[in-house]
C-alpha cells in the first residue's frame, strides 16, 4: 500500500489538494479563504491533468523544419496515455508528448482565473455595501436589515 | 408542416457554428457601444436571428437528417465537432425562444432594475450567457462542453450579482453560486479527465464508440461517470445539490430569473443525457444502477422535499424557485426510468416546464415591477389591479399543478403512463402527491391574489395598473402556448410531443 | 343549416360556454345579462330534447373533439344515462338561474356578473361530463368543474368562505389527482383504451386484484360523490350563498359525481366483473354506513343547509349503494335517484334560500310557526320532503322501490336494512321542519307578520322551489317512460 502511494505519490498529492481546497471552502466563512480553497481545489485538478500527460522521455510535439520532415512524419507517434512503456523506442521513432491535456490544463486555468477574477470582484461589492466579509457578519446585517423593512411595513 | 425553403442553404451548412458565434460576437460590440437603447436593439436582433436559425436547424432535423459541423475544417476527433440532432434541436429552439422572449421583456424591466451605465454590460453578459448555453448543447467535444460550461456559468454569477440594485441579497447568492457551480464544473473536468484517461479522446462520439468496445470501460470510466452526475447534478439542481437555487433565482435581476429558469438547468439535464445515453451507454450495469437507483432516488425526495418546502415560502419568487427543484424532479424521474416513454416524458417536461416556468416569472417580474411586491401577503386583490398579469399567473400555475387542457397536463400523464408500464407505482404515487402539494402553494398565491382587497400604500389603494404591454405580451405568449399544447391545437402538442419520442429514440437507439 | 345530431352535440357545450364568456362583456347590464342566462337555458334545454328524441330513436350521437399526446381521445358520445343527467342539468339551470335572480336582488348580492358567468361554465362541465365518450374526456370536463365552481363557493370572499374554499379545492382536486388519475390511466393500461362501452372493457383475463384496486381509487377519487371519508368537503361547501348550494347539490357537482360513479360501474367495470368482485360488496358496506351515518349527523344539525348537506351525502350514498351492487334493478333505482333527488334537493335548497331572503334565519329551531306568512314555500318543503323520504305518490319512491328489489336480487338483502333505516331517519329530521313551521306558534308574531310585506316583493324566490316541487311531483308518473329511455344501456328483465 505504503508503497504504491509513494509510486503514484502525484495522485496522492492530487487527492490532498483537493481535499484541502474543499474543505477550506466549506469550513472558513471568509470570503476571501473561500475563494482560496477554490483555487488550491482546482489546482489539483491541473495536476491531475498534468500527471496523467506526462510521458517518460516523450519529446514536445513540434515539428521540425523540411529537411527531417518526412522521416519524422511517418514515424510521429502520439503516445496514448498507459502505452507509454510499450512503445518501441527505435532510433528512427521519436516519442513524442501528447499535448492534449497540457491544452486542457491551459483551458481550465484560464476559466479558474476567470472565476477567480469574477469572485474577488464580488467580494469587492460586498466589501462595498456590508462593510464586512465574514459571510456570518454578512447574513446577520441581511436578517436585522430585513427584519426592519418588515416592521417598517 | 415544412418551413424548409425559407431557409436558405448556408444556414444549415454554417448555422450550427453561427448560433455560438454570433451572440458572442455581439456580446463584446454590445459592452462596448456608446448608446444605451442600441445595446437593447441589438441584443434583440441577436435573439431574433438565432431564433430563426435554430428553427431553420430544427426544421432540417424534423425533415432531413441531422447535422454534423466540423469547426474550422478538421475532422473529429482531431478537431472539435458541432451536433445538431434530434436531442439538441428542440433544446436550442427552446433556448432562443426563451433568450427572445426575455429580451421583449428586459426593455421595461431592466429600465427599472439596472442602472443605466450597466446596462450595456448587462445585455453584452447575457448575449455571452446565451453564447455559452447554445455552445454546451450543441457541442460534440466534452471538454468544450467544460468550457462553454463555464462560459454561461461565469457570466451567470455577473449576471445573478447585478440583481444588487433591487436587493442586496443578490451578491451574497450570486458568490454561493459562484463557489457552488466551481465546484460543480471542476468536479465535472475531473470527471472528464477520468474519461480521456480510459478513452484518450475528447470527441463524444469517439469516446461512445471506445466506451462500448470495452464493454463499460474499467473502474476509471465508473469514477468519471460519478464525478460528472454530481458535477452536472449541481447545475441541474438535483436534490440535494440544489441549494444555490432559490436565492440565486429570488434575489438576481426579474429578467435573469426568468432566463435561468428556463433554460440553464434544462442545458444541463441535456448534457446528463448525453453523456448518460450517448457516450456510456444504459447498458452498462453501472449506468442502470446509477439511473435507478440514484437519479430516480434523488428525482423522488427531490420532488417531495421540495414542493414541501415551496409551500412555506413566504416570497412567491422562492416559492417558484423551490417548485422548480420540484420539477426537475419529474424530469429526471422520467430519465431515470429509462425506457423511451419515460425518457420521452421526461422530455416533453423539459419543454413543458420551460414554457410554465418562464410565464409565471415573467408575471412576477411584473408584480415588481409594477408594485414592487414580492411576497404572497402582499399580493392580496392583484386580480383587481392587474388581471391579465395574474390572469397569466394563473394559466402558468394551473400549468404547473397539471390541470386538463394545459401543458403540464400532458407531461404529467405521460410520466404517469411511463412509469405504470414499469410497474413503479410508488413512483406513480409519488407523481400525483407532489401535484398535490403544487395544488397547495400555488392555490395560496391565488387565492391571496383572488380575494382580499388590494393594499393601501400611503393611505390609497391601488387602482387598476396593468403591466407594460412589453411584459404582457412574452407572458401571455407562453401561458397560450402552454394552452395550446393542452388542446393540441394546430397540432402543437403533437410537435412537441413527437419532438419528445424522437428525442428518446435518438438516446436509445442511434442517431435520430 | 340542418341541426344534424354532432351539430347538436356540439352545441351542447357550446351554448353554456359561449354564455360564460358574453355574460362577463355585459356586467354594467344585469338585465341583458340576466337575459342571456335565460336564453342560453332555454337553448340548451331545447337541444337537449332534441338530442334526447333522437337517442330515443335509436341514434347515438358523436363527436371528436381533439387527440393530445398521441392517443388521448377527446370524445363525445351521448347515450341514455348521459342524456337524463344532462336532461336534468340543463332543465335545473334554468329553474335555478329564477331563483338566483331573485335571491341575488333580494340580498343585494355583489360580483353577480362572476356568478352567473361562472355557473353558465359550470353547465359547460357538466354538459361535458354528460356526454364524455371515454374515462379522460370525463376527467377533463370533470376538473373544468372544480375549477369553476371553486369562485362560486368562495363567493362571500370572507375568511369563512375561504377556509370552505380551501377545502373544497383541496379535497376534489386532491382526490380526482391521486386517485381518479391513476385509475384513469390504470384502465388505459390494462384494457387498452377508456372508451364507455355497455358491459365494461376489462379483458376477461383480468385478475380480480386488479379490478379491485382500480375500483377503490375510482370509487374514492370522485370525490364529488361524497362517500364517507370523502365527504366533508360538501358541509364545509356550504359557505357559499344558497344558489351556489342549490347548484352544487342539485344541478352540477355532486349529480356530476354519482354519474361519474354510475357510469364507471356501468360501462367500464360492467354487471359480469363488479358481481365478481369482493370490493364491490365491500364499497357497497361503506356506501350503506355513509347512509345511515350522514342521517345521524343530519339529525342532530341545527343549522338548516347544514342539516341538507348532510342528508345529500346520505342520499348520494344510495346511488354509490346502488352502483356497488350492480344489477339491473339496481342500476335503474341509482339513474333514477340522480332524477328524483335532483328536483326534490334543489326545492329544498332553494326554499331554505327563501326562508333565508325573506325572514333572515338559518337555524330550524327558529322556524316555528313561520309557515303561517310562508305558506308556499314550506308547503313546496313539505312536498319535496315526502319525495326525498321516498313515500308515494312523489318520485322519490321510485329509486328506493328499485333499489330494494336490487339489493334482494343481489342477495345482500341485509343492507335493505340500510334503505329503511334512513328512511326513517329522513322523516324524523325532514317531516318536523314543516310541521313545526305550519302547527306551532310563533316566537314573536309580530316579526312574522312584518314579514308578509317582504315575502310580497321576493316573489322570484317563492317560485322556483314551487315549481320544482311540483316536478318532484310529476315526474312520479314518468317513470316508465325513463326506464324505457334507459333499455339500450340498462336492461331490466321484467
Amino acid at each position: 500500500m505504503l508503497s504504491l502511494l509513494l509510486d503514484q505519490y502525484n495522485y496522492a498529492v492530487v487527492i490532498i489538494l483537493m481535499m484541502t481546497g474543499l474543505y477550506v471552502v466549506f469550513a472558513s466563512r471568509n470570503l476571501i479563504k473561500k475563494l482560496v480553497g477554490l483555487s488550491i481545489f482546482q489546482t489539483s485538478v491541473f495536476l491531475l491533468y498534468i500527471t496523467i500527460g506526462k510521458v517518460s522521455g516523450g519529446q514536445p510535439p513540434i515539428v521540425e523544419s523540411h529537411g527531417s520532415d518526412h522521416a519524422n512524419s511517418e514515424t510521429l507517434l502520439f503516445a496514448s496515455i498507459g502505452e507509454v512503456d510499450s512503445v518501441a523506442q527505435s532510433s528512427s521513432e521519436v516519442l513524442y508528448s501528447n499535448p492534449l491535456p497540457h491544452v486542457l490544463i491551459l483551458t481550465a486555468i484560464v476559466v479558474g482565473v476567470a472565476t477567480l477574477a469574477i469572485g474577488l470582484s464580488l467580494v469587492v461589492r460586498v466589501r462595498e455595501v456590508y462593510g464586512t466579509i465574514e459571510e456570518d457578519k454578512i447574513e446577520e446585517y441581511d436578517r436585522i436589515y430585513y427584519k426592519e423593512i418588515l416592521e417598517r411595513q | 408542416m415544412s418551413f424548409m425553403p425559407l431557409f436558405p442553404q448556408w444556414i444549415f451548412e454554417q448555422g450550427p457554428a453561427f448560433l455560438i458565434v454570433l451572440p458572442l460576437l455581439m456580446g463584446a460590440i454590445i459592452a462596448i457601444l456608446p448608446n444605451r437603447s442600441m445595446a437593447w436593439w441589438f441584443t434583440f436582433f441577436v435573439t431574433l436571428i438565432c431564433t430563426y436559425t435554430a428553427f431553420g436547424l430544427f426544421q432540417h432535423i424534423y425533415f432531413d437528417s441531422f447535422l454534423l459541423y466540423t469547426m474550422g475544417g478538421w475532422a473529429p476527433p482531431h478537431g472539435i465537432s458541432l451536433i445538431v440532432d434530434g436531442l439538441s434541436a428542440p433544446i436550442l429552439l427552446l433556448i432562443s425562444v426563451m433568450a427572445m422572449l426575455t429580451v421583449i421583456y428586459a426593455l421595461p424591466a431592466s429600465i427599472s432594475e439596472i442602472e443605466p451605465k450597466k446596462r450595456g454590460p448587462f445585455y453584452a453578459a447575457f448575449l455571452i450567457c446565451f453564447a455559452g448555453l447554445m455552445g454546451m448543447v450543441i457541442t460534440g467535444d466534452a471538454f468544450n462542453v467544460f468550457v462553454f460550461l463555464e462560459v454561461s456559468s461565469i457570466s451567470t454569477y455577473a449576471l445573478v450579482a447585478m440583481g444588487a440594485a433591487r436587493d442586496r441579497r443578490s451578491l451574497a447568492a450570486a458568490y454561493n453560486y459562484l463557489i457552488m457551480g466551481s465546484i460543480g464544473a471542476t468536479f465535472f473536468v475531473i470527471g472528464l479527465g477520468f474519461l480521456f484517461m480510459e478513452t484518450g479522446t475528447l470527441n463524444m462520439a469517439e469516446m461512445s464508440a471506445i466506451l462500448s468496445d470495452l464493454d463499460g470501460g474499467t473502474r476509471v470510466s465508473k469514477v468519471g461517470y460519478g464525478f460528472i452526475v454530481v458535477g452536472l447534478g449541481l447545475k441541474i439542481a438535483m436534490f440535494p445539490l440544489h441549494t444555490w437555487l432559490p436565492r440565486a433565482y429570488a434575489y438576481a435581476p426579474t429578467k435573469i430569473t426568468i432566463f435561468l429558469a428556463s433554460t440553464a438547468t434544462k442545458a444541463a439535464i441535456y448534457l446528463l443525457l448525453r453523456f448518460t445515453f450517448t457516450v456510456f451507454d444504459p447498458s452498462f450495469d453501472y449506468i442502470s444502477i446509477m439511473l435507478k437507483y440514484l437519479i430516480v432516488g434523488a428525482a423522488v425526495v427531490g420532488m417531495v422535499f421540495a414542493s414541501f418546502q415551496a409551500i412555506f415560502q413566504s416570497d412567491v419568487r422562492r416559492v417558484l424557485a423551490y417548485s422548480s427543484v420540484a420539477q426537475v424532479g419529474y424530469i429526471l424521474l422520467g430519465i431515470g426510468i429509462a425506457t423511451s416513454s419515460g425518457l420521452a416524458a421526461g422530455y416533453l417536461h423539459l419543454l413543458n416546464h420551460a414554457i410554465i416556468k418562464g410565464c409565471l416569472f415573467i408575471s412576477v417580474g411584473a408584480f415588481w415591477y409594477r408594485f414592487g411586491i414580492t411576497r404572497v401577503d402582499d399580493f392580496s386583490g392583484l386580480f383587481k389591479t392587474m388581471p391579465l398579469t395574474m390572469g397569466a399567473f394563473t394559466l402558468g400555475g394551473l400549468s404547473l399543478i397539471g390541470v386538463p387542457f394545459t401543458a403540464g397536463f400532458v407531461s404529467k400523464v405521460k410520466l404517469i403512463l411511463a412509469a405504470a408500464e414499469q410497474e413503479m407505482w410508488w413512483a406513480v404515487l409519488v407523481i400525483v402527491f407532489s401535484s398535490v402539494l403544487a395544488i397547495v402553494y400555488i392555490g395560496r398565491i391565488i387565492m391571496a391574489a383572488y380575494f382580499g382587497s388590494p393594499p393601501k400604500i400611503n393611505g390609497s389603494t391601488f387602482t387598476k395598473n396593468e403591466a407594460p404591454f412589453m411584459m404582457l405580451f412574452p407572458m401571455w405568449a407562453l401561458g397560450l402556448m402552454s394552452i395550446a399544447i393542452g388542446l393540441n391545437a394546430f397540432g402543437i402538442g403533437d410537435t412537441f410531443v413527437s419532438a419528445s419520442e424522437i428525442a428518446a429514440s435518438v438516446l436509445l437507439g442511434g442517431r435520430g | 343549416m340542418e341541426l344534424t345530431n354532432e351539430l347538436a352535440l356540439l352545441l351542447l357545450l357550446l351554448i353554456p360556454l359561449i354564455a360564460g364568456g358574453l355574460i362577463p362583456l355585459f356586467s354594467n347590464r344585469p338585465n341583458i345579462r340576466e337575459a342571456i342566462t335565460f336564453l342560453s337555458g332555454i337553448l340548451l334545454l331545447l337541444n337537449v330534447f332534441f338530442l334526447l328524441s333522437a337517442i330515443n330513436s335509436g341514434a347515438k350521437p358523436e363527436l371528436h373533439l381533439f387527440t393530445f399526446a398521441g392517443n388521448f381521445d377527446v370524445r363525445l358520445e351521448l347515450e341514455p344515462l348521459g342524456a337524463i343527467f344532462a336532461a336534468i342539468a340543463s332543465s335545473l339551470w334554468i329553474v335555478n338561474s329564477v331563483f338566483t335572480l331573485g335571491y341575488m336582488r333580494g340580498n343585494k348580492e355583489k360580483n353577480q356578473t362572476r356568478f352567473f358567468g361562472l355557473v353558465a361554465i359550470a353547465i359547460f362541465g357538466a354538459m361535458g361530463i354528460a356526454a364524455s365518450a371515454n374515462l379522460i374526456t370525463l376527467f377533463i370536463f370533470y376538473e373544468v368543474l372544480t375549477i369553476s365552481t371553486f369562485p362560486l363557493v368562495t363567493h362571500k370572499g370572507d375568511l369563512k368562505a375561504k377556509r370552505g374554499g380551501t377545502i373544497y379545492a383541496l379535497v376534489l382536486m386532491g382526490t380526482s389527482l391521486m386517485f381518479l388519475l391513476p385509475a384513469i390511466l390504470g384502465t388505459h393500461i390494462v384494457a387498452g383504451h377508456s372508451d364507455f362501452v355497455v358491459g365494461g372493457i376489462f379483458p376477461s383475463g383480468t385478475s380480480n386484484f386488479t379490478t379491485s384496486i382500480l375500483l377503490l381509487l375510482f370509487v374514492f377519487g370522485i370525490g364529488k360523490a361524497a362517500l364517507m371519508p370523502m365527504h366533508f368537503w360538501l358541509p364545509n361547501a356550504m359557505v357559499a350563498p344558497t344558489p351556489v348550494s342549490a347548484l352544487l347539490h342539485a344541478v352540477a357537482v355532486v349529480k356530476a359525481g354519482v354519474f361519474s360513479v354510475l357510469k364507471i360501474t356501468i360501462f367500464i367495470f360492467g354487471e359480469a366483473v363488479m358481481a365478481d368482485m369482493n370490493m364491490s360488496t365491500c364499497l357497497s358496506w361503506v356506501a350503506a354506513i355513509t347512509i345511515v351515518l350522514a342521517s345521524i349527523i343530519a339529525l342532530r344539525k341545527d343549522n338548516l343547509k347544514a342539516r341538507l348537506a348532510y342528508s345529500t351525502v346520505s342520499q348520494l350514498a344510495y346511488i354509490t349503494f346502488a352502483a356497488m351492487l350492480a344489477t339491473p334493478a339496481a342500476f335503474i333505482g341509482g339513474a333514477l335517484q340522480i332524477v328524483m333527488h335532483a328536483w326534490g334537493k334543489i326545492t329544498l335548497f332553494m326554499c331554505a334560500g327563501a326562508i333565508y331572503t325573506i325572514a333572515h334565519r338559518t337555524e330550524i329551531s327558529k322556524l316555528d310557526g313561520l309557515g303561517r306568512t310562508m305558506p308556499w314555500v314550506f308547503g313546496a318543503f313539505l312536498v319535496a320532503s315526502i319525495s326525498i323520504i321516498g313515500i308515494p305518490p312523489m318520485g322519490g319512491s321510485w329509486p328506493k322501490y328499485f333499489l330494494i328489489v336490487g339489493a334482494l336480487e343481489s342477495g345482500k338483502g341485509i343492507l335493505t336494512a340500510a334503505l329503511v333505516l334512513s328512511s326513517i331517519l329522513n322523516i324524523v329530521y325532514l317531516i318536523p321542519i314543516s310541521i313545526r313551521a305550519f302547527l306551532k306558534t310563533p316566537t314573536d308574531i309580530l316579526i312574522d307578520n312584518s314579514l308578509i310585506e317582504v315575502r310580497k316583493k321576493n316573489i322570484w324566490v317563492i317560485i322556483p322551489p314551487v315549481i320544482s316541487a311540483a316536478g318532484a311531483f310529476i315526474l312520479f308518473f314518468y317513470v316508465g317512460s325513463i326506464v324505457d329511455f334507459l333499455q339500450p344501456v340498462i336492461s331490466v328483465g321484467e
